[in-house]
């Protein structure tokens, strides 16, 4: 057989992933399509600068406080001043042009980046917060994530979730069936794109460990639908299923030791854990009607899944201690692909009402369902780290693309692709620093 | 009943031997004269097997053509409705011509299933499976060996139309029957 010589030829797998990401052209542009009614006027001026900072530090902190919908920055060519410190500061420019918060900040590069920022409360003329973060130079990006994160914070009472990346999926198809599928790492804002891999057979469900080092996801460059795992810093890939049927929809336990999986080895598609330093599977689900879509809750206790045992996909929970498989959805005859928020309530999922997809929140306290989308098609629900916004995939007319949409339904933004079809968004959990 | 002709023609060429026998009145040259005869005679049986061994070939290898062509026309690929992997009779009719043909070679064959785009992808790739089993299943049924058939679930991955609506995705629904 020659399935070896064609792995070899038609799968790339690219390492250097965190060690030297390289200033590529975002692949995903930012459309806003629907803020809050009242958002928060905010200027984020241009900060001061020492040495060469290779980002526009102020610029990034805008664009993030803008995408989350809450926030009005204010225009550049607005502003009346560009003053980096509270000495420069005159309020009644600030209140002339509306704005209630405004701010400043410093970076400085040497051998490291450093960037000091100061947050102001207008009307009240007053300092709200400041604060430091460092790290390489070659980070910018990152580091004014995490001064959005803050400022994030300080204003909402939320953490930010700006300091995360993003993993998805695109295909570009090519006449004649030579397709390319491809594994993307970004920045949470989509710059920065890295392929991970790149392979002319599918790629699917990538999904990362609960401290963002690595990657799990379905390949089937050998021919067949094998999990792969992938280390961001080394590049290291190790193929951790090669069964008969299905090997799919891997999800890590919050203690990063388990892989929960889809595998119809033994018949039927059921749920499997892999503890992955002995690789002992043990097999939790048994069913001959389809049980896939595993996903664990926070406490790690137990495990949500789609199963059509009821006859229609719905979502059911298994707990781990007691054995017991309880069923969570009632309303609607298609209710799939759960994903869990990290409070342990927010449950976001795949909803078809009146023959239409759509991304739902269902409520695990109240059992209420609320519908966040109205376009059809909507699918793969991420949710990110700090619960306030859901990531999916839906189409634009006939292309596949990724939005977002805040847990309330009161924020939405959408990131084309600038070609082919993008899809099966992964929002990475907190990075530590 | 076509006996005597042939019983006839072997009459004649027993008394020509005699004949040539009892006037040639050398031993040697007789028994030449009878192996000679008994050589034709030989050549002629053996053509005449050959002939009906050659027709019994022929019909053969019409009645495989006609396996082959109907197998053919009924085409390799097989669809379903929305979110079901009930066989539909059109599709246990062009399977039948498969599994007509299947029986006389021992060829393996590999059933993919698909999806349309609507539902979630691990969901869909579940269903692939299941229609591709359900192809499978209907072939053991009906005298294919299991050891015969591999099965593979591309759920919607890889569709055949691209766009959107029941005109593209019942095309989608699908399990292929690739040799």
């Amino acid at each position: 057989m020659t399935i070896n010589r064609r792995v070899a030829c038609l799968v790339r797998v690219l390492f250097l992933a965190l060690l030297a990401p390289l200033a590529a052209r975002a692949e995903l542009v930012i459309e806003i399509t629907q803020g809050v009614d009242d958002p928060t006027p905010i200027a984020v001026v241009p900060f001061a600068s020492t040495g060469a900072i290779p980002e526009d530090i102020a610029g990034v902190v805008q664009g993030d406080l803008a995408r989350s919908g809450q926030f009005a920055p204010v225009d550049r060519g607005d502003m009346l001043s560009l003053p980096s410190s509270e000495a420069e500061i005159f309020y009644r420019d600030w209140r002339a042009i509306g704005t209630e918060y405004l701010l400043v900040g410093r970076a400085s590069a040497a051998e490291e980046l450093r960037i000091d920022y100061a947050l102001y409360d207008v009307n009240r003329q007053r300092e709200v917060t400041t604060g430091t973060v460092t790290g390489p130079v070659n980070e910018a990006r990152m580091l004014a994530h995490r001064v959005s994160d803050a400022i994030y914070e300080r204003l909402t009472g939320i953490p930010g979730a700006f300091a995360t990346r993003l993993l998805y999926v695109s295909v570009t198809r090519n006449p004649g069936g030579k397709d390319y599928y491809r594994l993307t790492l970004a920045d949470s804002d989509g710059a920065r794109p890295i392929v991970l891999l790149e392979s002319r057979e599918p790629v699917m469900a990538p999904t990362w460990a609960p401290d963002a080092s690595q990657v799990a996801y379905v390949s089937f460059e050998t021919g067949r639908p094998a999990i792969f795992r992938q280390d961001l810093q080394t590049g290291a890939r190790e193929q951790l299923t090669n069964f008969r049927g299905l090997n799919s929809s891997p999800a890590w336990s919050p203690d990063g030791n388990t892989l929960a999986m889809v595998l119809s080895k033994d018949g039927s598609p059921d749920i499997y854990l892999l503890d992955l330093a002995s690789k002992r599977l043990t097999r939790i689900t048994r069913h001959y009607a389809i049980d896939t879509e595993p996903t664990w809750m926070p406490d790690g206790k137990s495990l949500l899944f789609t199963s059509d045992r009821g006859g229609r996909p719905q979502i059911y929970r298994y707990n781990l201690q007691s054995g017991i498989t309880d069923r969570v959805t009632f309303e609607g005859v298609y209710n799939a692909r759960a994903r869990v928020a990290q409070d342990g309530r927010n449950v976001a999922l795949v909803h078809q009402r009146e023959g239409q997809f759509h991304i739902a929140i269902h409520d695990l306290v109240t059992e209420r369902l609320h519908v966040l989308t109205s376009t059809d098609l909507d699918e793969s629900p991420s949710i990110a780290p700090n619960g306030s916004m859901i990531l999916y995939a839906t189409k634009l007319g006939d292309r596949g693309i990724l939005s977002a949409v805040s847990v309330d339904g009161g924020v939405k933004f959408r990131l084309p692709a600038r070609s082919g079809d993008v899809r099966e968004p992964a929002w990475s959990p907190y990075i530590s620093q | 009943m076509n006996h005597l002709p042939v019983a006839g023609k072997a009459l004649t060429l027993l008394f020509t031997a005699a004949f040539l026998v009892a006037c040639s009145g050398s031993g040697s040259k007789e028994d030449e004269a009878a192996a000679e005869a008994a050589r034709q005679a030989e050549v002629a049986a053996a053509e005449a097997a050959r002939e009906a061994e050659r027709q019994a070939a022929e019909a053969a290898a019409a009645e495989q053509r006609q396996l082959e062509q109907a197998a053919m026309a009924a085409g390799n690929v097989f669809y379903f409705d929305f979110d079901s992997s009930v066989l539909k009779p059109e599709a246990q009719d062009a399977l039948d011509a498969h599994i007509a043909l299947l029986k006389t070679n021992d060829a393996s064959v590999r059933l993919e299933g698909h999806t349309d785009e609507r539902g979630t992808r691990d969901y869909n790739m579940a269903l692939g499976e299941r229609r591709a089993n359900a192809v499978r299943d209907y072939m053991v049924v009906n005298g294919i060996a299991s050891y015969r058939i591999e099965t593979i679930s591309y759920g919607e991955e890889k569709p055949v139309a691209y766009g959107s609506g029941e005109a593209n995705w019942s095309q989608n629904r699908r399990v292929e029957l690739v040799k």
